[in-house]
């Protein structure tokens, strides 16, 4: 009896590792090896940076590509999460901070984000299609304008700072290596239940939506529930990364979460592709290392025009982003390489 | 009595209703209320002189996305280069009315060479087409900064346009009987009547040319416009310069009352975006209503809620989406 369950185990075991297959592997090996190579700055402000902006383009891309729905309110859900951290936890600023613990306030900061984000799902879904970018780029807009305006619960144009990244199990977080394995964990864990969820009932019922939303409607789906329960799962995401983020910044003010904020969540989900979850975090760490190293290239005043020709681009010859132009090269090579055997 | 004296007779009463308290002297009570009257009406005055230009932004954003279901989200860029553009005309000709119709003219040629070398290339992709627009946005900006810099510019008016205005609005009674009446600047109603102006040219255009029918049959029916012959694509380049040419004038209109300044591209495409989404898509008449409404929450909130007036905006936005998702001039689709 249980050497039967035993072997069952092991061939479930198996199932699992081959549908992962060896590119995830290799990834998953190489980016938990990454900090043996990596010095302080590109653990932190590339490894731990790129991870955190592909969980918002990851959050943005489940909503795009399994719902049809493009969303720009992608980091306010975050900012929300973050200002929620500062206003619960401790800060600098001698404003709120009610100084819960990390355990307490990171649950309910995730949580508030997951619910605004529902509520910005709720609004939008009111309508269709390009509205959606329309509504969700106004109420961004008017976020970022209230927290600068609100003193007494943004404090205005300062924000927050003095934030930190909590000490427990007997590591300080906020070290790099700590600080990226703490990213990485987030977002495989974010990118996992993504890819789970996709496949799952309500995954496909989802995408059943975006394909049709009016035959679902008459198979008795309920269809603005689904929409707007998929916002909510979008938001704990984004509200997860706004943890993170606030933790790597130690500090949030409108800034963070500004239009131009916004539009970089999408130009990284773009860039990256939106058909496949892995899309966001190749985009962000495509736009990181840009940012970083664009200095060498066209000055630091000058990189949001160099961003935003390669965005430019990246819409033209490829609306699929890097994955699309991957999957367009893809074929070629397999050809050639058919052709220079013998 | 007829069903429509009996509503003319209503529509009346709420018009006086409505004029009471700007024209007649308000009891004490009230002001305590209300602050003073000064601060009251001025608000309102101020908030339909924003509306003015609100709607001259918004009406040529609501005209390309009703024509070409293009939202344009470089709509902001194009009033903020207005302006610049607008500035320095003005600065090198002396000449503020040049100034004017080079940020038009400028404008509603870059609007074309939009449509014609971009938007034309995505046509029938919605979602392509936004994010274009997005991405001109973003190097619009850059290069404009790196233009113009930082700073803040103010485009000056002409003499004959300063000034202020003595309106017949009694704002308080002296202790010596003397009423105090309510200046007001001479320039911002001159927007205002120009931004009328413009608004009763545009519905002109649209309802007694034929340019503005073909206009029109386009916004309900593309296909079939194309389909009898129309060259649809010399009518998308028509929309897009006014549009485009439009958001270029009151960006200088605009530059002059208040200031120029980076960020302003952003500020007017979300009360564009406000505008349009509370009027409802492709209508004129939802733009007038819907830049109304936002311009006076705005100023309004400004005086009364300082800190939560843009949650005046957004909650208009949310019931107006919750009660009619079209907007309220906008045909259900």
């Amino acid at each position: 009896m249980s050497l039967t369950l035993a072997a069952d185990s092991t061939t479930s075991q198996q199932n699992w590792l081959e549908k992962l297959g060896p590119g995830q592997i290799i990834l998953a090996v190489a980016l938990a090896l990454y900090p043996l190579a990596a010095s302080d700055f590109f653990l932190t402000q590339i490894g731990g940076y790129s991870l955190i902006f592909g969980m918002l383009g990851l959050s943005l891309m489940m909503l795009a590509g399994y719902g049809g729905m493009v969303s720009l309110a992608q980091i306010t859900v975050a900012g929300i999460a973050a200002y929620a951290i500062a206003i619960l936890g401790n800060n600098n600023s001698n404003i709120l901070g009610f100084g819960w613990p990390w355990w307490l306030a990171v649950p309910f900061a995730v949580l508030a984000a997951a619910l605004a984000s529902a509520l910005i799902g709720w609004i939008s879904v009111r309508t269709e299609g390009i509205y959606t970018i329309m509504i969700t780029l106004a109420i961004a807009t008017a976020t970022y304008y209230f927290a600068q305006q609100n003193y007494a619960i943004f404090n205005g144009h300062s924000g927050y700072t003095g934030i930190r990244a909590p000490v427990f199990w007997g590591v300080n977080w906020r070290d790099p290596r700590p600080f990226y394995y703490l990213c990485l964990g987030s977002a495989v864990l974010s990118y996992a239940a993504i890819l789970y969820g996709a496949r799952s009932t309500f995954g496909m019922t989802v995408q059943a939506i975006r394909d049709n939303p009016r035959r679902m409607r008459a198979l008795g789906y309920h269809v603005t529930a689904h929409k707007v329960f998929a916002w909510f799962l979008a938001g704990l995401v984004g509200g997860l990364a706004g943890v993170l983020l606030v933790w790597f910044n130690g500090r949030v003010s409108p800034g963070t979460i500004g239009v131009d904020a916004a539009i970089d969540v999408l130009i990284i989900a773009v860039i990256g592709g939106l058909r496949h979850p892995i899309g966001p975090f190749l985009g962000a760490l495509v736009v990181v290392l840009m940012q970083t190293f664009a200095i060498d290239i066209v000055g630091a005043e000058r990189f949001n025009t160099l961003i935003g020709l390669v965005f430019l681009v990246i819409v033209f010859v490829s609306p699929d982003g890097i994955l699309g132009l991957w999957e367009k090269i893809k074929p070629h090579l397999t050809q050639e390489s058919l052709r220079s055997g013998p | 009595m007829t069903r429509g004296q009996a509503w003319g007779l209503v529509g009346l009463l709420a018009a006086a209703v409505m004029a009471w308290p700007v024209f007649a002297v308000w009891p004490d009570w009230l002001n305590a209320i209300l602050i003073s009257k000064k601060a009251f009406v001025s608000a309102i005055l101020n908030g339909i002189t924003l509306a003015g230009l609100y709607f001259l932004v918004a009406s040529g954003f609501t005209l390309i996305f009703g024509l070409m279901r293009n939202v344009n989200l470089a709509h902001g860029s194009l009033y903020l280069l207005g302006a610049y553009i607008g500035y320095e005309v003005t600065n090198r000709t002396g000449n503020w009315l040049f100034g004017v119709v080079a940020g038009f003219v400028a404008l509603a040629i870059v609007g074309v060479a939009m449509q014609v070398f971009v938007f034309r290339r995505l046509e029938g992709d919605d979602l392509r087409q936004t994010l274009v627009s997005i991405g001109i946005s973003i190097v619009a900006a850059d290069l404009m900064l790196a233009v113009w810099a930082g700073g803040t510019y103010q485009i000056a008016t002409p003499e004959w346009l300063d000034g202020a205005l003595t309106l017949p609005i009694i704002t308080a009674v002296r202790s010596n009987g003397a009423s105090v009446f309510l200046t007001y600047p001479l320039y911002r109603l001159v927007v205002l009547a120009a931004a009328i102006v413009i608004g009763v040219g545009l519905w002109l255009m649209l309802h007694r040319t034929r340019v503005g029918m073909m206009i029109r049959a386009g916004v309900d029916d593309r296909a079939m416009l194309q389909a009898s012959g129309v060259n649809v694509h010399a009518v998308f380049a028509i929309v897009f310069a006014v549009g485009a040419g439009l958001a270029g004038f009151a960006g200088v209109v605009g530059g002059s009352a208040l200031s120029v300044a980076p960020g302003e591209d952003v500020r007017y495409l979300l009360a564009s975006l406000v505008v349009v989404i509370v009027g409802g898509m492709g209508s004129i008449t939802g733009a007038a209503i819907g830049a109304l409404l936002i311009g006076l929450a705005e100023q309004i909130g400004l005086v009364y809620f300082p800190t939560y007036g843009i949650v005046l905006t957004f909650v208009i936005m949310v019931v107006t989406l919750a009660l009619r998702p079209q907007g309220i001039m906008g045909k259900a689709r």
